[in-house]
């Protein structure tokens, strides 16, 4: 059994603090179960399951850390991993950014753990792969896809008192439907907490639906084109925001968000429709509300009516800087509007719809210049409606400057945990065509 | 666990970002790296526990891998180390087929019980699977090996290096930068040993030792007044050696253009980290480039990804089939060009080699890890595309009957597949140098280094930049370059090589951490030529203003 429960945890964890002996202890609590099916060609083709747990002990001495771990709780394994966490300290160099653990905190209590998610069994995965397969060849299509289900804990002891401990589940799911032709290819993700919000066929006549209409795509010529982005390819292109976040890097001078000798907190970088944030209670997409030093995760704002209002500060460049603590977030949500997929394409003129971006790559961390193409179903609109495919482009585009080129944001999609909005941008720039279906 | 244990070191540096979880597993003291492990008897003994067992259970075929992974890690930046860490990851897996069906199973419990217990587990998910497969498994036939051993021939055993050695170099290299005008360095040391135990019910025992190694650093300056920053990456490629990559032999240094210092077989760390500063800081003020069409001369450090991505990739057999759809995609190059027998994939001078046995490769094994001796083969002869990258269970679908050798697991814990071999573009025959090629260039650009790369599902429409750029005008070197990433079709940009340089400008370019399946594993593949030309390719510029 990998999960242990709240008390099991803590007092499992106690009695490895009882044999510390360092000036500073951080023990780490964690175990999973996860299993996956995947299947391609109309096909199984491979499947497993796995089972992890595990206790890592960081040791301090001053600033010299050591860590050590395993996976026997015994109490002479306990004993036996704690000891060695401290000779491995004694012998480390002295750490400049070592930080003194933290004291005991409140933390809120995420709804992140589903018992149903939990509970999915080798046969249910066998049945989703099956659902898809069998709804694939019905269409002259042909199914490649993934499932990937885990339940598990996290849990925390420091000497200073402080103890954390969360669960979560998460079932993730992908496919790609290619029309038996070669000529078409449709995509679809879903993932959640709650397996019970998980629908296979729906998901899978997506994919398929996108496999048909995409079949013998036109050639158009690249340029810059209005385009409603779907969340997921929104998605591909708001990590690279995601990651500029980082105050340090700013203070440096060495990121999108530095400015002169400072950073751009407090300036407008985005249409003023555009907020950010991060929230681990959104019921819709929830997440532990601590993170790996205890830190407590809140509802925090990064970007707000276009203008940055906070950079991710860790405790060592917190404390070095004179700032306050920002903690790395656990999710992002981007504020949408209300326009469905349909309303968005209705009110188009001329434009592209993208279902995701892929092989994102940057091409330049000064301006968020980004490179890729898009993928598994891109089509052309006119007057309001989609009229046919199209073959695919590559992107050289920045979230800066899309998020600058907003026309109208649609509703929010859960995307890999975080909640993206479809959205409307105007000359998004395509530089080249691809032949790849 | 792992994934706590990744967050603990993604906080450490740009290099720890990249570290895939899989390449993690139990800390362990530094002087347990040198701990033999198990015995080969013992190995044998309880391989042949899940061989014996998968048998019992009516499974027509079994293999079982033992694998000791010890992996030692060094991250500093500036002045400070920041973490070092040593894993050790230990386990069996087990792989069956039963019903026509393949299983597979892994346990950390190397002993009769845990062994049994998984074997069992592997047979019953294949016959489970077995009711909705449609294509039973045919294995081509493999030579029983009996009882055999390769080792990397290494010269310095990384875990007999003290750490503080280790320290010592990658403080030098950041201290070598930082005097020669770099605002930032991170820095960091991958060293992997694979000790792995392969048996199967074929009869073959084998018995594998395997390292590997990877210096890099990543180099920044940061131009306050003018709001800009750039960066200049490490030269080096990891290498399937030992720690004597790191000598810095001046007989393995190749000179380019500009004076610049290239590194075959060995690599001088602090001086490249302080060559590094020096372009990271000509980078500020370097032309924009103009875009149009140049002719490009590709230096094996850059060429070597170009290669990975749109050659090595798409004539993997398994992406061709479609097993990778949802994940890395398919290939354009399809069985039916493959049949013509006459698909010009380059121009008449591109040979294009699959290699599993190249010394100092990272792919170089003795045997793969479904027990097939490792050999070199031609992937595109004359121009031609001539043959695939397959394994046991698919040379069949291309009407072989021997497999490739060029099956590979990332651990114990998962499941062996088709990974790439070590793909090289051959050197071209006639005496040619790189300055003789730089002399007949009239309009181009001399690209070193790895830089973004980013190439389509099906492996036609690639973008590619470089770490260093330097325009040719009329023969000669006219200055550095910056904002250049070239777009191509991969069919078209070799079609387009017109000349490669002999064997003296041979090198090795490596990729550590290369991704593939789902979930996703991690394998490491070298991919060795000399500098090339290639005519009229497109150019542009991705300076933007935001």
């Amino acid at each position: 059994m990998a999960i242990y429960t709240k008390e099991e945890a803590r007092q499992l964890m106690e009695k490895a603090m009882s044999f510390s002996k360092a000036d500073d202890c951080l023990i780490s609590l964690s175990g999973s179960e996860s299993g996956n099916i995947r299947y391609a060609r109309n096909t199984v083709s491979t499947s497993g399951h796995r089972s992890n747990q595990s206790l890592v002990v960081e040791s301090s001495f001053g600033k010299k850390t050591g860590t050590a771990t395993i996976d026997e709780f015994d109490d002479a394994s306990l004993e036996k991993v704690v000891r060695r966490s401290e000779e491995l300290a004694q012998l480390s160099p002295e750490n400049p950014e070592y930080m003194p653990p933290l004291g005991p905190q409140t933390y809120d209590e995420s709804k992140s753990y589903v018992k149903a998610t939990a509970e999915i069994s080798p046969e249910y995965r066998a049945r989703v792969a099956g659902t898809s397969i069998d709804a694939a060849a019905a269409k002259d299509v042909t199914a490649a896809g993934f499932l990937n289900d885990s339940a598990g804990f996290n849990a925390i002891m420091n000497s200073k008192g402080l103890f954390a401990y969360s669960q979560d589940t998460n079932v993730n799911f992908t496919v790609t439907m290619r029309s038996n032709d070669g000529t078409g290819s449709g995509w679809v993700t879903r993932d959640f907490n709650d397996v019970n919000k998980f629908d296979p066929a729906e998901a899978s006549k997506v994919a398929i639906d996108k496999a048909v209409m995409s079949r013998q795509a036109r050639a158009i010529e690249p340029g810059k084109y209005t385009v409603i982005l779907e969340p997921a390819a929104a998605d591909g292109l708001l990590s690279g925001l995601r990651g500029a976040v980082n105050a340090r890097t700013a203070d440096e001078g060495r990121s999108f968000m530095s400015k002169g000798d400072g950073t751009k907190l407090g300036e407008k970088i985005v249409d003023e429709r555009v907020t950010i944030y991060s929230d681990p209670l959104d019921p819709r997409v929830p997440s532990s509300t601590w993170n790996g030093e205890g830190t407590p995760l809140k509802k925090t704002t990064w970007i707000e009516d276009g203008v940055v209002k906070n950079l991710a500060y860790s405790r060592f460049w917190a404390d070095k800087q004179g700032a306050q603590l920002v903690p790395f977030p656990s999710n992002f949500i981007m504020e949408g509007g209300s326009a469905t997929r349909e309303e968005l394409i209705k009110s188009t003129k001329r434009g592209i719809l993208v279902t995701r971006l892929w092989y994102i790559r940057s091409v330049d961390p000064q301006t968020l210049l980004y490179t890729g193409l898009t993928r598994d179903g891109t089509f052309y609109i006119e007057d309001g409606e989609i009229k046919y495919p199209v073959k695919n482009f590559r992107f050289n585009e920045s979230p800066i400057i899309m998020l600058n080129n907003l026309e109208e944001l649609g509703e929010q999609e859960r995307i890999d945990g975080s909640l993206i909005p479809y959205m409307k941008i105007r000359d998004f720039t395509f530089t080249s065509l691809s032949d790849a279906v | 666990m792992q994934r706590r244990k990744f967050v603990q070191l993604a906080g450490l540096g740009a290099g720890a970002l990249m570290l895939p979880m899989s390449m993690m597993g139990n800390e362990i003291p530094v002087e347990a790296l040198l701990d033999p492990g198990m015995d080969v008897a013992m190995k044998k003994k309880l391989a042949d526990v899940a061989l014996n067992t998968a048998k019992s259970m009516g499974a027509s075929y079994a293999d079982a891998r033992i694998g000791r992974y010890l992996n030692q890690y060094v991250f500093t930046r500036e002045d400070k180390v920041q973490n070092t860490v040593n894993t050790e990851s230990f386990g069996i897996g087990i792989r069956v087929i039963a019903d026509g069906t393949w299983g597979f199973a892994s346990t950390n419990e190397v002993n009769e019980e845990g062994i049994k217990k998984a074997t069992q587990q592997a047979v019953a998910i294949a016959k489970a699977n077995s009711k909705i497969q449609k294509e039973p498994v045919i294995l081509a036939p493999v030579a029983s090996h009996g009882e055999v051993s390769w080792k990397t021939p290494i010269k310095k055993d990384f875990k007999e290096v003290p750490v503080s050695e280790k320290v010592d170099l990658l403080l030098g290299a950041n201290a070598a930068a930082m005097d020669n005008g770099a605002s930032f360095v991170n820095s960091a040391l991958f060293m992997v040993n694979e000790q792995k135990y392969f048996a199967s019910t074929e009869g073959s025992y084998i018995d594998q030792d395997i390292h590997r190694i990877w210096p890099t650093f990543g180099v920044t300056a940061v131009d306050r007044e003018a709001g800009k920053f750039k960066s200049r990456d490490a030269l080096s490629a990891p290498m399937g050696m030992g720690y004597e990559y790191l000598d810095g032999l001046a007989s393995e240094k190749v000179e380019g253009p500009n004076g610049l210092i290239l590194y075959r077989n060995s690599y001088d760390m602090i001086e490249d980290a302080k060559n590094a500063a020096l372009q990271a800081k000509e980078k500020l003020s370097a032309k924009s480039v103009d875009p149009g069409k140049y002719d490009l001369a590709l230096e094996p450090n850059h060429l070597g990804l170009t290669i990975h991505e749109s050659v090595g990739h798409p004539l993997e057999l398994d992406r061709v089939l479609g097993y990778e759809a949802n994940y890395a995609g398919t290939s354009f190059a399809t069985l039916d060009k493959w049949k013509s027998g006459d698909f010009k994939y380059g121009s008449d001078i591109v040979n294009l080699v699959a290699d599993k046995t190249q010394p100092h490769s990272l792919g170089a094994v003795g045997y793969d890890d479904e027990g097939v001796k490792t050999k070199k083969w031609d992937l595109v002869r004359n121009g031609i595309l001539t043959n695939y990258q397959a394994i046991r269970d698919q040379v069949h679908i291309i009407d072989q009957n021997e497999s490739h050798g060029c099956c590979y697991s990332e651990s114990w814990n998962d499941v062996q597949f088709q990974r790439m071999p070590n793909v090289s573009l051959e050197p071209g025959k006639e005496k040619y140098s790189i300055h003789d090629m730089i002399k007949d260039i009239e309009n181009g650009i001399y690209i070193a280094g790895r830089g973004s790369y980013s190439i389509d599902q099906q492996r036609y429409n690639f973008q590619f930049g470089g770490t260093l750029f330097y325009e040719i005008k009329d023969g000669e070197i006219a200055g550095m370059l910056d904002d250049v990433a070239y777009q191509s079709n991969t069919q078209e940009f070799w079609n387009s090589c017109t000349k490669i340089c002999d064997k003296d400008d041979y090198r090795m370019f490596g990729s550590f951490f290369d991704g593939k399946g789902q979930p996703p594993q991690v394998s490491a593949v070298s991919h060795g030529c000399s500098t090339a030309r290639f005519d009229d390719v497109n150019v542009i510029n991705t300076g933007r203003t935001v």
